[in-house]
């Protein structure tokens, strides 16, 4: 399929008085890493929560895989995983438990429902774990085992909104290599993070400031393009120009 | 697809599936919901006493005559009854007992007037429905009240001094006049609409306050499969609790089972549906379980006390007998003591029933209507 995996034009999104997300165009190729940053209540979540038609754009269109998100929400939910920081787990459910309600929800069934739940067992490294209930999990492990419910159904393109928000450095490297083979077999990845060093994992970033997308690029060229030393200090800088303008 | 593939394919069982995983795993509630009949019996199975005026009252009058009139004039006077019409035989005045139209009628054999004259006791019945025993010792009281008050009149016309008018009371449906009778039927009504509401509201509500809604809407899945999945297992629940008050009602307090089992778990389905559809509306109004508890008590409230199930409606002023019925559960009550105590069928129970199934379209309506697969 040619175009790009994710596309939004003029996106908008108000809640009463507050404008969360003005104006945002984007455009992101299939297979790309594609890292959003930006302070709290910059609009990341509402963004991504539009992508994934969760929320209804007040103005501009979207598509996500080729397919329309106003029009089509529904298709657009077969195309694509989504993982929240919440996890969206059932604590007293099992890891194959959760496992298979997603993979049934997903429309698996029979034997090829039961072969991709093996699949992502092994894939993920489950083991005997499969029995845990899921509340008993690690933060790391609940990590996973969320990512594993959320592309069941091998989605095209995959929004991950701060997936590794309090996980421990180990468990996030794992999480990260995990990613980079979705990347590689051609799954477009949409993910938020508030750390640095999961920023310069992406291949391209884009930086949102009071719902306005500000920068877009490789971390090199958006370092350049604000005169700054690390993605780190741009970060700051623009937390600093936020408050600056709320103060 | 075939419609099977299709049906095979619907997320409602991997839904339902998992509905019954987290039920069996909440051994606490499980508990309780089994439990809770059982306490609820024990707690409610004491009397309950309070004076019932105006029983609505119907009379089948053989005699009319101006003795027979003055009588049901008599009547009226104690304020215990309210002659709501006449019914020309006996069959009308079955039909209005058994739709509980009339709670009481009284009827005038044919030679009442003669008998007076020729100075013969003469005898009148007041058949009253016992199923409430409150209502029909209001009505047994009233009904020798006036019956010594024809007496007396008529004794000072004609100069003698013994009395000379009977009216003998008939307690139909529950002769005992056992208030246990009355209150377990009505306790399955009480508790099912408490359950239904409250768990289901809580059952939405749970999954939005940990995150699992979002996860949820974000996945294909449809809404009526997600409501359908959440909905059904509390359907089950529902009949157990039924269960479990029918057999130790009937083990403890004796209550009898005069009508059809097959009829009243099939209309009981209209009332846990109306239930259920009420407490989901609820869930779509919350944000938190706190919300969704305090609202399930906000409508308990008028549930117990405006429902007839315990202190009857017709001692209630107007107001609060309108609001009753706008209740599920007062429609409810009158089909559980149809069924239950007097044996009656769908033939006389019909319009509460229509009641029900109206009110379950229209919560289910609503709340699928209010539901949207979006956060906000």
């Amino acid at each position: 399929m040619n175009g790009p995996a994710i596309a939004a034009t003029g996106l908008r999104r108000t809640f009463g008085p507050i404008v969360a997300v003005e104006g945002l165009t984007l455009s992101i190729d299939r297979g790309e890493v594609f890292g959003m940053l930006g302070p709290n209540g910059s609009g990341k979540t509402t963004t991504i929560r539009m992508l994934c038609g969760l929320l209804a754009p007040s103005a501009g269109t979207a598509t996500v895989d080729g397919v329309d998100v106003t029009a089509d929400p529904e298709l657009v939910r077969r195309r694509i995983g989504y993982m929240s920081q919440r996890f969206g787990l059932y604590d007293d459910l099992t890891v194959g438990e959760n496992l298979r309600f997603y993979a049934g929800i997903y429309g698996l069934r029979g034997e090829e429902r039961e072969a991709r739940l093996a699949e992502l067992v092994a894939e993920l490294g489950f083991g005997e774990r499969v029995r845990q209930l899921a509340g008993t999990l690690s933060g790391g492990w609940k990590q996973r085992l969320a990512l594993a419910c959320a592309t069941s159904h091998r989605p095209r393109v995959l929004f991950l909104d701060e997936p590794t928000a309090g996980v421990d450095p180990a468990a996030r490297r794992r999480f990260w290599a995990l990613i980079y083979e979705f990347s590689q077999r051609g799954i477009t990845i949409l993910v938020t993070t508030h750390y640095m060093d999961e920023a310069a994992r992406c291949g391209r970033l884009a930086f949102l400031s009071r719902g306005h997308l500000i920068a877009v690029g490789t971390a090199d060229e958006v370092r350049e393009q604000f005169g700054q030393p690390t993605i780190e200090d741009v970060f700051i800088e623009l937390q600093r120009r936020d408050e600056g303008a709320v103060a | 697809m075939s419609l099977f593939a299709r049906l095979r394919a619907s997320p409602v069982w991997p839904m339902l599936w998992k509905e019954f995983i987290q039920m069996r795993r909440d051994r606490l509630t499980l508990g309780m919901m089994v439990g809770i009949p059982a306490i609820q019996l024990l707690l409610f199975g004491y009397a309950i006493q309070t004076e019932v005026r105006h029983l609505p009252t119907v009379v089948l009058d053989e005699s009319r005559t101006s003795e027979s009139r003055a009588l049901v004039d008599a009547m009226r006077n104690t304020g215990n009854f309210d002659i709501i019409g006449a019914v020309p035989d006996r069959t009308a005045l079955d039909a209005a007992m058994h739709s509980g139209r009339a709670r009481a009628a009284l009827v005038i054999p044919p030679d009442f007037m003669s008998d007076l004259r020729r100075g013969r006791t003469a005898v009148a019945q007041m058949i009253v429905d016992a199923a409430d025993p409150l209502a029909s010792n209001s009505a047994m009281s009233g009904a020798a009240l006036a019956a010594a008050a024809r007496a007396r009149v008529i004794a000072a016309r004609g100069g003698a001094a013994e009395p000379r008018l009977e009216v003998r009371v008939r307690p139909w449906y529950n002769p005992g006049l056992r208030s246990a009778v009355y209150i377990v039927p009505g306790i399955i009504g009480v508790l099912l609409s408490i359950t239904m509401i409250l768990v289901t509201s809580l059952a939405i509500v749970r999954e939005r306050e940990r995150g699992t809604l979002e996860q949820l809407i974000v996945t294909p899945i449809d809404k009526t499969s997600l409501m359908l999945g959440k909905l059904v297992p509390f359907v089950l629940v529902g009949y157990i609790q039924m269960s479990v008050i029918l057999l130790l009602g009937r083990l403890l307090f004796h209550v009898p089972f005069r009508g059809s089992v097959v009829a009243l778990y099939a209309i009981t389905l209209t009332f846990i549906v109306a239930s259920l559809g009420l407490g989901l509306f609820i869930s779509t109004m919350v944000r938190t379980q706190t919300q969704s508890i305090q609202l399930g008590f906000f409508l308990m409230l008028p549930n117990i006390l405006l429902s007839g199930f315990m202190f009857p409606r017709e001692a209630m002023p107007a107001l609060a007998q309108w609001i009753g019925l706008a209740l599920p559960l007062t429609h409810y009550l009158t089909i559980l003591r149809g069924i239950i105590l007097k044996g009656v069928g769908i033939e006389h129970l019909w319009p509460q029933v229509l009641v029900l199934a109206g009110l379950a379209v229209l919560f289910l309506t609503l709340s699928v209507r209010r539901f949207s697969k979006r956060v906000a």
